[in-house]
């Protein structure tokens, strides 16, 4: 192949629309009498309905209607479960409005529509609806005593649990010469995307069609879901995606006003919009993280590690949303990481809670499992007088063993293969990126009123996710290539590097290609954009419609030239013959004529063009380290951030401009996490970090530059373009590597962190305790 | 019905006269009334700097403000910046560094740049991170976008 889009740093050609003003976000769609929606929400916790009075917000001059569940109750179901769905959580699922319960704070209640969202907000002023408060459960401790139960049918809190076992950790944990036991926590905070959620939907009574703009993720299986919901065929319901401003996991699963909004607009029969508020956001659009650990670990004297079991209970909130069990599963799944860990035994709880559902933020379960493991991993190599970095390398499953059996780590599920992998190379290049030999003395150190210390993390990530993606590539002439995707875009840039895949697979320029994407119609099936699985699943769908395209060529040329299509060759777009590649016989522009459904040579499909599905069972791992070297001030409990090296090996990188892009702002979107944002409740449910003033993300000011190093060790067997997932490794170890640093820069202090997140509020008190302790 | 007051203003060297509730923002005025949705809205508080555009010269939050707040004045927009197809070179240097993923803070990022240049035309990188403290952007960790305005800063 001559050309190699693929691996360079290709500008976007996503940037000049949003550059300029002249994108299309879903708040930026208007349509001829579009009315506007605004969520009338619970202020409780949990508490009865006893009435709903809408009298006199109907009374309000632009107001259209007011639905409450009674309006929506011949249609609405309870909303599904998308992944994981472990056996009990059907017992918990939710309604799109609340009938004569509400268990979160932020749980809808009715929705207003009105004519600007001004009058609606003003009719939701005026709504009068009657609560009889419950007491409220937010701990999960409390909630498993089911003293109060929030649903009362199933009439417990534990929603389900499982136990999965690897190897003999019975014989391990009693035979073991050393073991060691903590106990950890994960706080509770989300993505939140700088766009709100939004939808506007619009109904054609005419031809009793729906068209949705904005539920972009995994919109083929939304549209399923409200199809089921208003019991029509799914091809009555078109879904756009619009420019999406980020996911993170958050965006794009079907919420409550993803029945709603489209309901509305079929009942009133003109377009309606509703777009969410920051505030509404912070209580109403997925949580995440939110898991306790109870961690147990068995090791020789030398380090070698032996066995480890767990207990862990995620938070799953008041209701489970579509992502079933996934954050609690996730975190069991991955505990072992990159290390080799012969017995391993965990049992997983999903505890109900009057907050709100439980579902994805950027690397679900990984997060939470590396800061539960590598913060173990710290403390074992404390008690052992092993250096952190060695008790690594002593136990990490080396390339030799690749491709390396885990074993079943989830329930129904195949067992966690790792692909490929580098593991002790990927450590090795973060150590040497900042120096470790160099920094380790400062490990402790206290100069200038701080406390030194540097952290690392390990971790492996599962991604490119099956079952399938699509692709169509439709050549309508030289530098005319349509390349339709069943996945959706919401940030990551797909429409610049699907382009560099195809361009290198037809051999012809970058600028042939226009991507489409986002839209129902134009795939009829599609999975969706999660889990990093965008290039592993649609790139390689788009390279093997690209490879279709390249033999149908050759096959309608054969027959032009009378010819056998095997003397022919395929090269920058054209056709030669074998052997004589100086002149080319015909040119693309040739060849979608020959295939067009008027010629006689076209195949039994006209057109040049080609669907391909990717097809695979098997997740790819895509791995690497953390390194973080921070200062601790012990008056104000401040952590500063002196340097972080992020390795991630993603087996081939498309685009380092865009992977590096992702690497980075991941870390960053992790150590925000991990320092300052956390979804507080107090103990009546209330959320009290419901605004960007209380739930604090990072800016300029509260981040260092970050060293990415991108790795093509090891790429992965399971797919023709050798790719893993990208976009995620980034803030896999944020918490484990922040984590064991303070650990060390506070060792003097005796404080090892058992909890995020590390808010100076929170350093300063282990300050306090430590000190009380010692007098 | 609230009342209602009339307004002229200049946008992006555009004049125009409407007449308004007294309620609405100017963020909702200059998307709404205006159609120039290239300034986007994403907390409606204050904190996540998206909605910032130029009023006479300096950024301001204009979900913090009201329509009626800005007559009289001159604004500009993210649509303001490009000189017919020529990019500014805060665009430019944006592209070039890829300091945007989604898209959705880079107007607002834009416009305070667009006023801190006007101000500090040999800005360090501190000044830089300081000067655009009070815009969030979820995607790219910022650092491509203090790469990009440093590199603005010296013409492009």
């Amino acid at each position: 192949m001559d050309q190699t889009y693929i691996g360079a740093p290709i500008r976007r050609r996503e940037d000049l629309r949003l550059l300029t003003g002249r994108a299309t976000f879903t708040d930026d769609i208007k349509l001829p009498q579009m009315l506007h929606a605004a969520i009338l929400r619970s202020p409780h916790a949990h508490a009865r309905i006893t009435a709903i009075d809408a009298a006199q917000a109907q009374a309000i001059p632009g107001v259209v209607a007011v639905f409450t569940f009674r309006d929506i109750a011949a249609l609405a179901k309870p909303i599904p479960v998308r992944l994981y769905p472990l056996p009990g959580l059907e017992h918990f699922l939710q309604y799109p409005l609340a009938q004569d319960r509400v268990r979160y704070v932020g749980e809808a209640v009715a929705v207003i529509v009105a004519e600007s969202r001004y009058v609606a907000e003003d009719a939701m002023d005026a709504m009068d609806v009657t609560y009889e408060p419950l007491p409220a459960i937010t701990d999960v401790g409390e909630a498993l005593h089911n003293q109060i139960v929030i649903h009362d049918e199933p009439g417990t809190n534990l929603a389900a649990r499982y136990t999965l076992a690897l190897g003999d950790s019975e014989g391990v944990f009693r035979t073991a010469p050393y073991t060691r036991k903590a106990t950890f926590k994960v706080h509770r905070h989300t993505g939140n995307p700088l766009e709100t959620r939004g939808l506007v939907a619009s109904y054609d009574a005419g031809r009793g069609e729906y068209t949705v703009w904005g539920p972009t993720k995994v919109p083929h299986f939304n549209r399923a879901i409200l199809a089921s919901f208003l019991d029509i065929s799914e091809s009555k319901i078109h879904f756009i995606d619009t420019d999406v401003g980020g996911g993170f996991g958050i965006r794009g699963e079907f919420y409550p006003e993803d029945f709603l909004i489209p309901f509305a607009a079929m009942t009133l029969g003109r377009p309606v919009k509703w777009i969410e508020d920051r505030l509404e956001h912070l209580k109403s659009a997925n949580h995440s993280r939110d898991v306790l650990c109870e961690v147990e670990i068995a090791a020789q004297r030398d380090g070698t590690l032996l066995g480890m079991r767990a207990q862990v209970y995620g938070d799953m909130g008041a209701y489970i949303r579509t992502h079933g069990g996934l954050v609690p599963s996730s975190t069991a799944a991955l505990l072992t990481g990159p290390y080799r860990i012969p017995a391993y035994q965990c049992t997983v709880s999903c505890v109900m809670t009057n907050k709100m559902g439980l579902g994805t933020f950027r690397a679900p379960g990984r997060y939470e499992s590396c800061f539960i493991r590598e913060r173990l991993l710290d403390m074992v190599a404390a008690d052992l007088q092993i250096d952190p970095v060695e008790l690594r390398f002593k136990n990490f499953i080396q390339p030799s063993e690749m491709p390396y059996t885990v074993g079943q780590t989830r329930p129904n599920t195949p067992p966690t293969v790792f692909d490929s992998g580098n593991y002790p190379s990927a450590l090795q290049h973060a150590l040497d990126q900042i120096d470790y030999a160099s920094l380790k003395p400062w490990q402790g150190r206290y100069q200038d009123g701080k406390y030194h210390g540097i952290g690392l993390g390990c971790f492996v990530k599962n991604t490119g996710q099956g079952p399938f993606e699509a692709a169509r590539v439709v050549v309508s002439g030289v530098e005319k290539i349509a390349v339709y995707l069943g996945i959706t875009s919401l940030g990551q840039g797909h429409e610049t590097t699907m382009a560099q895949i195809c361009a290198d697979s037809l051999e012809v320029p970058l600028e042939s290609f226009t991507i489409f994407h986002g839209s129902t119609d134009l795939m009829p099936f599609g999975v969706g954009t999660f889990g990093s699985r965008g290039t592993v699943m649609a790139g390689n769908a788009v390279h093997l419609a690209c490879q279709k395209v390249r033999d149908k060529a050759l096959a309608i040329a054969g027959r032009y030239l009378e010819c056998d299509a095997t003397q022919l060759v395929f090269r920058r777009g054209q056709i030669y013959r074998q052997g004589a590649e100086e002149q080319a016989l015909l040119g693309l522009d040739d060849l979608v004529r020959l295939a067009g459904p008027a010629s006689p040579y076209h195949l039994e499909e006209p057109g040049l063009e080609a669907t391909a599905y990717f097809n695979s069972n098997q997740l790819t791992y895509s791995y690497g380290a953390h390194v973080a070297h921070v200062a601790v001030d012990p008056e104000t409990g401040q952590l500063e951030v002196l340097r972080y090296v992020v390795v991630e090996d993603i087996g081939r990188c498309i685009n380092p401009l865009l992977v590096h892009g992702q690497a980075i702002g991941a870390a960053v979107q992790g150590i925000g996490a991990t320092i300052l944002e956390e979804l507080v409740y107090d103990d009546h449910g209330q959320l009290l970090s419901g605004t960007l003033l209380d739930y604090a993300l990072p800016t300029s000011m509260d981040v260092p530059a970050i060293d990415s190093i991108i790795l093509e060790e090891a790429p992965s067997p399971l797919n023709p373009l050798g790719v893993k997932g990208a976009g995620e490794g980034g803030i896999a170890a944020t918490g484990a590597a922040l984590a064991n640093a303070v650990s060390h820069a506070l060792a003097p202090l005796g404080i090892q962190v058992t909890e995020l997140p590390l808010s100076p509020d929170r350093i300063r008190r282990w300050i306090r305790e430590r000190a009380r302790q010692s007098q | 019905m609230t009342p209602q007051r009339s307004i002229q203003l200049r946008v992006n060297g555009r004049t125009y006269e409407r007449t308004v509730e007294v309620r609405l923002t100017l963020a909702d005025f200059v998307r709404e009334e205006l159609h120039l949705t290239g300034t986007h809205v994403g907390c409606e508080h204050g904190i996540c700097g998206a909605c910032t555009i130029l009023f006479n010269g300096e950024a301001v939050r204009s979900c913090l403000l009201l329509a009626v707040q800005a007559d009289g004045a001159d604004l500009m927009t993210v649509e303001g910046l490009a000189q017919g197809e020529a990019l500014h070179p805060l665009q430019q240097a944006f592209h070039e560094h890829h300091a945007l993923q989604c898209g959705f803070c880079t107007p607002g990022f834009l416009m305070t740049a667009c006023a801190f240049l006007q101000e500090t035309s040999n800005p360090t990188e501190a000044q830089v991170r300081e000067a655009i403290s009070g815009n969030i952007c979820r995607c790219t960790g910022y650092a491509p976008i203090v790469q990009a305005i440093l590199l603005a800063s010296r013409g492009g």
